[in-house]
């Protein structure tokens, strides 16, 4: 018979809650960490809204003669049509800021990633954290801004509308999630964010349906709404806000956004353990 | 006698063509203080990223705390405090709240993590930077937070990856000190370091680690014993004129090496060698007798010095 050493009683007995919560323990710290700029998300997550929708709702809306969309009770007010799209945009935003910047921070800059992986959490277990932590700033969000919506009269069916905050955090991981795992495999910030800004989320912001529906663009240009987080949880959006007709069903736009999301984080653990387990 | 905490047998580690740690065998009992000395690139980092439990073996053999690191990292991590070469505290919270994030980390409840937190913050003299933030303290004080970082656990082993590189003296024996402190409570030291004071400080045993293997293994006194002599005398000749005078000073010493800026003689009796040198008409512009260091015996192992 074995002898089972205290030592390595204790060592087993002390693993058992990490392995359980260490996606939760690292969630923890991030979000403690993200009070150093608790005003700048305060901040982005109103005022954002505030402009967009002021802008768009007020300004841009009074010169639009046409209706540009239509819903299950005929036309619908240009801010109906647009304001989805933006709630969705704003959840991409986050997660364009949370998934590039503060993982290179992690592994290279503040090292952070490397502290909590000499400690019982595993890998996979640094990656979820990150990603439960940004979940629940893209929710603050994207809760901020459904609130915002409905103060300004834009949405067709509040209660349905209450779904809106899960869609756009759906939109925010389908896009973040590869991106996490794109920025986790970079050694060096080569430029390689700024470029992920401009030639990649500001096309996508501009070409998918946003402003306009996607089928008034020439059927060239379509793709890129096809293959776009950003059009997907647009037109999830406005199904819940006023109810569309034609088009994709409603539960394609789920599927699309669900598999982005799902592959993106396979892909950003896998990546996770090659970095941190040479 | 109580099992090994540590026991490596063959334990081997490449990177494609690139073999890191060449099959190196070595035990550390509980309550030790032990370490890998050698240069830089000498495999000493991989070795301890192997033991932490966060680099798998390419082959060999490994028992941490009695379990395989391959399938029970998190197990072995749960028991071990690891300060690493270059700190990676987290400069975005304040210096208490690093601790107790930390702590979490191995699901100790928040209340405990608080009050670990404020001794380990008296213990590392920190007490009155607990709200401070991180890039406002200095380098000691850095390396001694993540030291206090490291304890949150209470751990079984401290490992620590060149714990004063870069820290002024003053900073370091601060550091030393409060090392030591741990080593009485019966902490399980484990560390590496180029600097052989360091070592002969800190080391009950150490292992002399070069190009992957073990070259030498045992307390700093019985290496110094077993590989250099009592006393070494160091001349200065000026840099083009050492190589000449070590020539003529053959046989006048146990052994003799030429470095690029000095001569080194090793001998048992350094004033009665310093006395011949001067009889033999040789005049150094500086001499020096001193005891011998680790430092001798990694020259004479290698025929290579510590720090290049």
């Amino acid at each position: 018979m074995t002898v089972v050493e205290p030592m390595t009683e204790a060592a087993i007995r002390g693993a058992e809650r990490p392995r359980r919560f260490g996606a939760l323990y690292i969630a923890e710290h991030q979000v403690r960490a993200m009070r150093a700029y608790g005003w700048t998300i305060v901040v982005t997550a109103v005022g954002s809204p505030l402009v967009y929708l002021l802008g768009i709702g007020l300004g841009l809306a009074a010169f639009i003669d046409q209706p540009v969309a239509s819903g299950t009770a005929g036309p619908v007010d240009y801010v109906w049509f647009v304001a989805p799209a933006l709630l969705a945009a704003a959840a991409v935003g986050v997660a364009l800021d949370e998934f590039t910047y503060v993982v290179m921070a992690g592994f290279k800059w503040r090292r952070i990633f490397w502290g909590m992986n000499a400690s019982p959490v595993s890998p996979e277990q640094i990656c979820t954290g990150l990603i439960l932590s940004v979940g629940a700033r893209i929710l603050f969000t994207t809760t901020a801004y459904y609130a915002l919506m409905l103060a300004f009269g834009a949405v067709g069916n509040p209660w349905a509308g209450l779904a809106m905050p899960f869609v756009g955090l759906l939109a925010g991981l389908a896009f973040g999630l590869p991106l996490l795992a794109y920025s986790a495999s970079l050694k060096d910030d080569g430029g390689q964010f700024a470029v992920v800004q401009r030639f990649i989320f500001t096309p996508l912001f501009l070409f998918s349906g946003t402003f306009y529906p996607l089928d008034s663009v020439p059927a060239w240009l379509q793709w890129i709404g096809w293959v776009s987080p950003l059009w997907h949880a647009s037109e999830l959006g406005r199904d819940l806000s006023y109810g569309t007709s034609g088009g994709w069903p409603w539960w394609t736009h789920l599927a699309v956004l669900l598999v982005m999301a799902g592959v993106g984080w396979v892909l950003a653990r896998r990546t996770f353990v090659g970095r941190l387990r040479g | 006698m109580s099992a090994p905490v540590i026991a490596a047998q063959g334990l081997t580690k490449t990177f494609g063509d690139l073999t890191a740690v060449a099959g190196i065998d070595f035990e550390v009992p509980p309550g030790e203080s032990f370490g890998l000395l050698g240069p830089n690139g000498a495999g000493k980092s991989t070795t301890m990223r192997m033991v932490g439990a966060v680099s798998s073996r390419t082959s060999g053999s490994l028992t941490v705390l009695g379990l395989d690191p391959e399938t029970h990292g998190p197990e072995i991590r749960s028991q071990l405090g690891v300060v690493p070469q270059e700190d990676n505290l987290d400069t975005e919270l304040r210096v208490r709240d690093n601790l107790i994030v930390y702590g979490r980390y191995f699901g100790l409840p928040r209340r405990l993590c608080a009050t670990r937190a404020d001794e380990l913050l008296t213990f590392a003299q920190l007490e009155d930077k607990a709200r401070a933030k991180v890039d406002d303290l200095s380098g000691g004080m850095k390396r001694r937070l993540t030291i206090a970082r490291a304890l949150i656990n209470e751990p079984r082993i401290l490992m620590l990856d060149e714990p004063t590189t870069g820290l002024d003296p003053q900073a370091r024996h601060v550091l030393w000190d409060r090392l030591f402190r741990l080593k009485e409570r019966g902490t399980t030291l484990v560390l590496t370091t180029h600097y052989m004071d360091e070592a002969e400080q800190l080391c009950d045993r150490l292992v002399v680690v070069d190009h992957g293997r073990i070259m030498a293994e045992g307390s700093p006194a019985s290496l110094i014993r077993e590989y250099s002599t009592r006393e070494v005398v160091e001349l200065r000749f000026g840099s083009d004129h050492n190589a000449s005078a070590a020539a003529q000073l053959e046989g006048a010493a146990q052994r003799v090496e030429v470095l690029p800026d000095r001569v080194l003689l090793y001998t048992d009796d350094g004033e009665g060698l310093l006395e011949r040198v001067a009889h033999l008409g040789l005049h150094p512009t500086t001499s020096l007798v001193r005891r011998s260091s680790l430092e001798d015996v990694f020259l004479r192992l290698t025929g290579r010095s510590l720090i290049e």
